[in-house]
């Protein structure tokens, strides 16, 4: 890369070339890669078994590798030197490719599997597909599938990633204690368990089942085969089915209470585990305007919206009123008609004055709107919804939301959005969580007295695009619906201004905050005025 | 309505231009040719280190300022004619002013070195300097190694920015440690552990002499006033800065090292105040000095201003001291005084880490216990709770047995708090 950048509006010198510790380990790495590539072009490996040992030990190595040459002879402490030198890092020519490279894969791995390999009506797989079959038949007993690919390599990325993360944050606890329990839930409960107990009850087909996916993340939870494959487990199937159900009204909004979406969103979820492992390297790009602010929340709180209606259009269109489950049409209709009302005059009557006056509109807004839709379903009765089979407008969010959004656009797009843009613009489940943090919760980012110098580390680092610097600056408490808790704002601050806690509800949110050092009068009159 | 005219938009002309408009409807404008819109100065490391691009140092959007109403000029003024309630611009424009803040900040010092004014040689304040060291010092090719002179808190960013383009620096101290005239010998020492643990060739008590050119005027080389030649590309002046105030010689206003300020932040011509880098106190308050060239006390001293210009007249009277830094790895803050050297009746507990990144040194009162101040070093803690103990006048026993209190740490990290207040007590019984 020989062009001289002058892309700043202060010059630049040319992008930093690798080291050449970092070229070997890219190379051991790539060679890794290059073994996927040719089965992918369906060369023939003799012994599939050997050959994806060797690229998944390459491609781990060759990222261990690179964490060392760039982190191994350094001190602890933060290490964002040359960050927006690097191509990779500041949208650069290979920003670009490598968001191309990714966004492809994530179009053949949903929606052309059989370029893969994947094999149909009981064919052998081939191509890529079936280099990784010998991993599936040693932990399953059965042949693997696109998904199967998907998430090994996922979880070999959000390992590998994760001891560079930890490498790189070494002198903070926070972070290497969050790294380990991401990398923990994506090995446990994403790939070993749910693999495993498919082997084990091969019989009667339990659905590969991540506990820690909650809907509505996991859009299909509630998807008739889902419940019915579950249901035919016996007493195995329907505790997952109340655990999951159990997850979403009871589990997860007495954690969030507790510690804020943090627990959830930087210490559990898979999609969360990638970006803040593999896509580190990008947080600095999301956008911090308040215009891209009022994007998300429109944004999200629409997909969340489309999420209920789907799912409430799926269960009622097999739920029938014939006795088949438990739970007849009817009544499910009606008791979530209640709950979301009941739940909507709660929040407006405890908690109206903390609402901005756009979010109250869209709150009534989107509250009609489901409402509307629970009606028109209560009359057309179970096949449809105008002209729209419900399958049709699940099988729409499944390919509009689960597979473009949370996959092609949100992780294809990490060199180009940053590494949070389906968590911060599309995930159903953060939108929920969200709000509770923002109402319900005893989570906040405190700020330090006076001491912040505006430099706005904490504004570029933060990946769900908060202007972090506005509220420290003025000595508020930081409290998001977006954010994450993944505490990097804290850990890149020069002057020990932010702090993540859980405290006391009362005083948590200040907006009339002043910031300290000056006479305590006028600080009292400050805030008085504010 | 009042014309308010700003010379200045860092942090002191910016905050008294954003307090103004909350007070009041006057018309504001702020002038300045550093930059078009206001950065923070504090970030400019972090632009050439390229943690961030430049624009990521500006506070506020763009739109914000026509939309509160303050009127950009990027222009630069070269006289004030005070009686006439004028300022000239550089384009030949005239501003006419009702009350004018001049907030024009700092230059580095210099100290008549021979050839200070070299292609090369130059200090880190402005934007500009930015751009300058770009040129001279872009990476370690071009400048194969940089000097830099004066042990204070631009002189070790300066270093650790050299650093990171792996550029040699060679950082010259006139004092027996870093930053030894604010820091506590054994702080001193601990930060210049640290700053060589980066590879960077520190020299105490070592000064510069002068500076020799190549042929084209360019730098080429330093002479130490101990004779020896040390070849580099780059001199950083970073031995203090100095008020920027040269173009108000004949204004009529009155200045000294500074512009001279009564406690109403207003100099000695009627309606003319100056805030921030460039002001010096006539009565300094408490043991403050004259001028502060600080962030903070900018912040503050606009914020005081601002209510006096909208009918509030307020005094200059800032609460207990407090400041910060990093140096390298190492987060520094303070918290009341802790002096070099104890002040006379005082005396200071110190605890060092293992480690060597972390420290704590308290400044205490002998004869009644009370706490003066704290230093600490890679452990962060309350503003708002020191700022408390020293209104309360809290005893160091008190202070040191609630230090855990005081934490603003990260969760999950390591608090040594047991082990300083055993280490306290174990001093303070072998000295009773």
């Amino acid at each position: 890369m020989s062009v001289y950048q002058r892309n700043m509006s202060l010059t630049g010198e040319p992008p930093k070339a690798l080291s050449k510790p970092e070229k070997i380990a890219s190379a051991i790495g790539m060679l890794g890669l290059f073994i996927l590539v040719l089965a992918f072009f369906n060369i023939h490996l003799p012994g599939a078994g050997y050959w994806l040992t060797a690229s998944l030990i390459l491609i781990f190595g060759g990222v261990i590798a690179f964490a060392k040459a760039q982190y191994g002879h350094k001190q602890g402490g933060i290490k964002n030197d040359g960050v927006w030198f690097k191509d990779l890092s500041s949208r650069g020519f290979w920003g670009w490719i490598l968001a191309i490279f990714l966004t492809s894969f994530y179009i053949v791995l949903y929606f052309f599997p059989a370029t893969l390999g994947q094999a149909s009506d009981g064919a052998a797989n081939s191509g890529l597909i079936g280099l990784f079959d010998p991993l599936s038949y040693l932990l399953k007993g059965k042949p693997a599938s696109q998904w199967f690919v998907y998430g090994t390599l996922y979880t070999v990325a959000i390992l590998s990633f994760g001891i560079k993360f930890i490498w790189k944050y070494r002198h903070n606890s926070y972070e290497v204690i969050r790294t380990g329990s991401v990398m923990f839930f994506q090995t446990a409960f994403a790939f070993f368990i749910p693999e495993i107990m498919a082997g084990l009850n091969a019989t009667k087909d339990l659905p590969y089942y991540d506990l820690k996916n909650v809907w509505p993340l996991n859009y299909y939870l509630f998807d008739q085969w889902n419940i019915d494959q579950l249901l035919a487990n016996g007493s195995l199937g329907l505790t997952m089915l109340l655990f999951g159900i159990a997850s979403i009204f009871v589990i997860t909004p007495i954690l969030t209470y507790k510690y804020g979406k943090r627990w959830y969103c930087s210490w559990v979820c898979g999609c969360g585990g990638l970006a803040e492992t593999a896509g580190d390297a990008f947080r600095q790009l999301s956008d911090k305007s308040t215009k891209a602010w009022n994007i998300e929340r429109w944004l999200i709180h629409t997909v969340l919206v489309f999420a209920v209606i789907s799912t409430v259009g799926v269960i009622h269109s097999y739920l029938g009123n014939d006795g088949t489950y438990w739970l007849t049409a009817t009544s499910f209709l009606i008791g979530t008609a209640v709950f979301l009302t009941v739940l909507f005059a709660l929040i407006w009557i405890f908690k109206r004055d903390e609402l901005q006056q756009d979010a109250k509109y869209g709150a009534i807004g989107f509250l009609m709107i489901i409402l509307a839709f629970i009606a028109i379903h209560f009359m057309a009765g179970t096949e449809s919804l105008f002209f729209f089979k419900h399958y049709t407008v699940r099988s729409t969010y499944g390919f509009l939301i689960g597979s473009i959004f949370s996959g092609v656009i949100g992780t294809g797009f990490y060199p180009i959005l940053g590494n949070r843009a389906w968590c911060r613009f599309g995930c159903p489940m953060a939108a929920i969580l969200g709000m509770q943090q923002r109402l319900f919760s005893k989570f906040r980012i405190t700020t330090n007295g006076g001491q912040c110098i505006s430099c706005g580390n904490c504004s570029t680092y933060c990946e769900m695009g908060i202007d972090v610097r506005s509220y420290a600056q003025k000595g508020e408490n930081i409290i998001r619906s977006s954010c994450v808790g993944c505490g990097i704002c804290s850990a890149v601050c020069p002057r020990g201004v932010l702090k993540l806690e859980n405290g006391p509800l009362e005083g948590r949110i200040n907006s009339e905050a002043v910031l300290l050092g000056q006479d305590p009068d006028l600080m009292e009159l400050l805030s008085s005025k504010k | 309505m009042d014309h308010i005219v700003i010379i200045g938009n860092g942090i002191a002309g910016v905050t008294a231009a954003r307090h103004i408009r909350k007070l009041s409807d006057n018309r504001i404008t702020i002038i300045s040719a550093e930059s078009e819109f206001f950065f923070s100065r504090t970030a400019l490391m972090y632009v050439y280190m390229r943690h961030m691009k430049f624009e990521h140092t500006q506070p506020y959007e763009n739109d914000f300022w026509a939309k509160n109403r303050i009127e950009l000029v990027h222009d630069y003024v070269h006289t004030v004619e005070t009686a006439a309630k004028k300022v000239h611009l550089n384009s030949g424009r005239d501003i006419v002013y009702d009350k004018l803040i001049l907030a024009t900040g700092s230059i580095p010092n210099k100290f008549g070195w021979p050839g200070q004014d070299l292609e090369g040689v130059q200090g880190l304040v402005s934007k500009q300097d930015l751009e300058q060291l770009e040129i001279t010092a872009p990476n370690n090719k071009v400048c194969k190694r940089a000097v830099i002179i004066g042990g204070g808190l631009i002189g070790v960013e300066l270093a650790e920015m050299m650093a990171s383009r792996q550029i040699p620096v060679t950082f010259l101290i006139r004092e027996k440690g870093f930053w030894s005239g604010v820091l506590p010998r054994s702080n001193a020492d601990l930060i210049s552990k640290h700053v060589r643990s980066h590879h960077i060739d520190l020299r105490e008590e070592e000064e510069m002499a002068e500076i020799i050119p190549d042929d084209s005027g360019n730098v080429k080389a330093i002479i130490t006033k101990n004779g020896e030649t040390i070849p580099c590309d780059f001199v950083g002046l970073c031995a203090g800065v100095t008020p920027q105030i040269s173009f108000l010689e004949n204004s009529g206003i009155e200045l000294q090292r500074g512009i001279l300020v009564d406690r109403y932040l207003e100099t000695s011509v009627k309606n003319v105040y100056a805030i921030g880098d460039c002001a010096q106190q006539r009565e300094p308050v408490g043991e403050r000095k004259p001028i502060e060239a600080v962030w903070y006390t900018g912040r503050m001293m606009g914020e005081v201003l601002a209510q006096t210009l909208c009918g509030n007249p307020t005094t200059w009277n800032p609460g207990h001291w407090f400041n910060s830094a990093k140096f390298f790895d190492i987060e520094y803050q303070t918290y009341g005084w802790v002096w070099s050297t104890p002040k006379e009746g005082h005396a200071h507990f110190n605890w060092e880490h293992e480690d060597g990144v972390r420290a704590v040194t308290v400044e205490y009162d002998i004869a009644t216990r009370k706490f003066i101040g704290i230093n600490t070093f890679g452990i962060r803690m309350k503003h708002e709770i020191f700022d408390q103990w020293l209104t309360e006048e809290k005893t160091v026993d008190e202070v040191m047995k609630n230090l855990k209190k005081a934490c603003f740490n990260p969760e999950f990290f390591d608090r040594p708090f047991k082990e300083i207040l055993k280490n306290f007590r174990s001093t303070q019984h072998a000295t009773a």
